[in-house]
């Protein structure tokens, strides 16, 4: 899909610039623009570098398994299917935690872990379970502390406060997050009854 | 709202606070620590750059033959209704489908109505709220191999919308 996406955009422009006669404009841009992104990349190395060093000590320390036994009496809550000492919500908490700092490529092979675990109660059905499909949208909906990304793309574009957004987005990412399960509930209780 | 802007100012360095006294109280080498974990970001950096590269150039393609303007221009009369920006359209429909698309839309929007614009403030709090739905579905159900999806989809792109549509509230409400 995305290979299609992109072929899209770039074609759609350069054929919107043959009838808008902006194709010199085009034509700058195409080389400007990819100068742009590599510095951009090399740009945010700096934030990157930072923060994963910064995040090598907190998990050192241990403050991510912390903060996971922090979560745990909620996490029990959101998941009532998975049984209280299950190895899956010990998965769910690692990978939540992973993705609140940012640690995307350490959350992702915990997700695939807390699905196997969540499989395996499931009968390892192919069918979603209700607390797979949970699972999935607080991963969807993006619980992160801290937009590291964001923070150096802005930082790149000279904004007078990089950081400026750090507070608005932590409070969209938790309602976001809240409305997400409330909707999570929703469909659960609506296929329940359809069945009965 | 005050507050908000506050949490924005310290939450890195009480973060950071904290990281050196646990630390320190756990004798950790954190030095040592951070350079090697350091070494992670060149690499998650570097992976990056040809996504920017191809995605940056498309979307500028797109911006600078005017045709995402028109696009936006069109569409602007029927979002103004609900106050909803138009500029950041294209950003909000790309954002569950793929995560370096979004992250080149929104540096593009960034560069274009700049970091400190209303739209470039939008913009950076919508890339930063919400993750990729498509993806992460793919990604998870793909390699345990669950068949029957159920009721994810529409949930995950429901919740997407909603954390949209908050994004441009509170935006608002402090930015506007």
């Amino acid at each position: 899909m995305i290979n299609w996406i992109w072929i899209c955009m770039a074609a759609i422009g350069i054929i919107y610039a043959m009838f808008s006669g902006n194709m010199e404009a085009v034509n700058q841009a195409i080389f400007d623009s990819a100068a742009q992104a590599v510095t951009l990349a090399i740009g945010l190395i700096s934030i990157l570098v930072f923060w994963l060093g910064m995040m090598r000590i907190a998990e050192e320390a241990g403050i991510l398994k912390g903060l996971a036994k922090l979560f745990r009496p909620i996490v029990t809550k959101i998941f009532p299917e998975i049984p209280k000492d299950h190895p899956a919500l010990g998965y769910i908490l690692s990978n939540l935690t992973a993705n609140m700092f940012g640690l995307g490529n350490a959350a992702t092979p915990l997700g695939i872990k807390a699905m196997e675990e969540m499989k395996k109660l499931n009968n390892h059905s192919d069918t979603a379970s209700r607390s797979m499909i949970t699972f999935l949208i607080l991963n969807t909906t993006g619980l992160t502390l801290i937009p590291t990304t964001v923070i150096g793309i802005r930082m790149q574009y000279e904004s007078a406060s990089p950081t400026q957004i750090v507070g608005v987005t932590l409070l969209v990412t938790c309602i976001g997050t809240i409305i997400g399960l409330i909707i999570d509930r929703i469909f659960y209780y609506k296929s329940k009854w359809r069945k009965s | 709202m005050g507050f908000i802007s506050l949490i924005s100012i310290w939450i890195i360095p009480c973060f950071i606070l904290m990281i050196m006294i646990a630390a320190s109280i756990r004798k950790l080498p954190a030095y040592d620590l951070f350079v090697e974990g350091g070494k992670e970001g060149v690499k998650t950096a570097v992976s990056l750059l040809p996504f920017l590269v191809g995605m940056i150039t498309a979307i500028s393609i797109l911006r600078s033959s005017g045709a995402l303007d028109a696009f936006v221009q069109l569409l602007s009369p029927v979002l103004a209704f609900i106050g909803f920006p138009a500029e950041v359209l294209p950003l909000a429909l790309i954002r569950p489908i793929s995560g370096t698309a979004a992250l080149g839309m929104t540096t593009e929007i960034i560069a274009t109505y700049g970091p400190d614009s209303f739209i470039g403030l939008l913009a950076s709090v919508m890339q930063g709220s919400t993750d990729t739905t498509l993806y992460v579905l793919t990604i998870y159900f793909g390699a345990i191999g669950i068949k029957k999806t159920r009721y994810a989809l529409q949930v995950g792109l429901i919740a997407d919308l909603f954390a949209i549509l908050v994004a441009v509230f509170l935006v608002t409400m402090m930015f506007g």
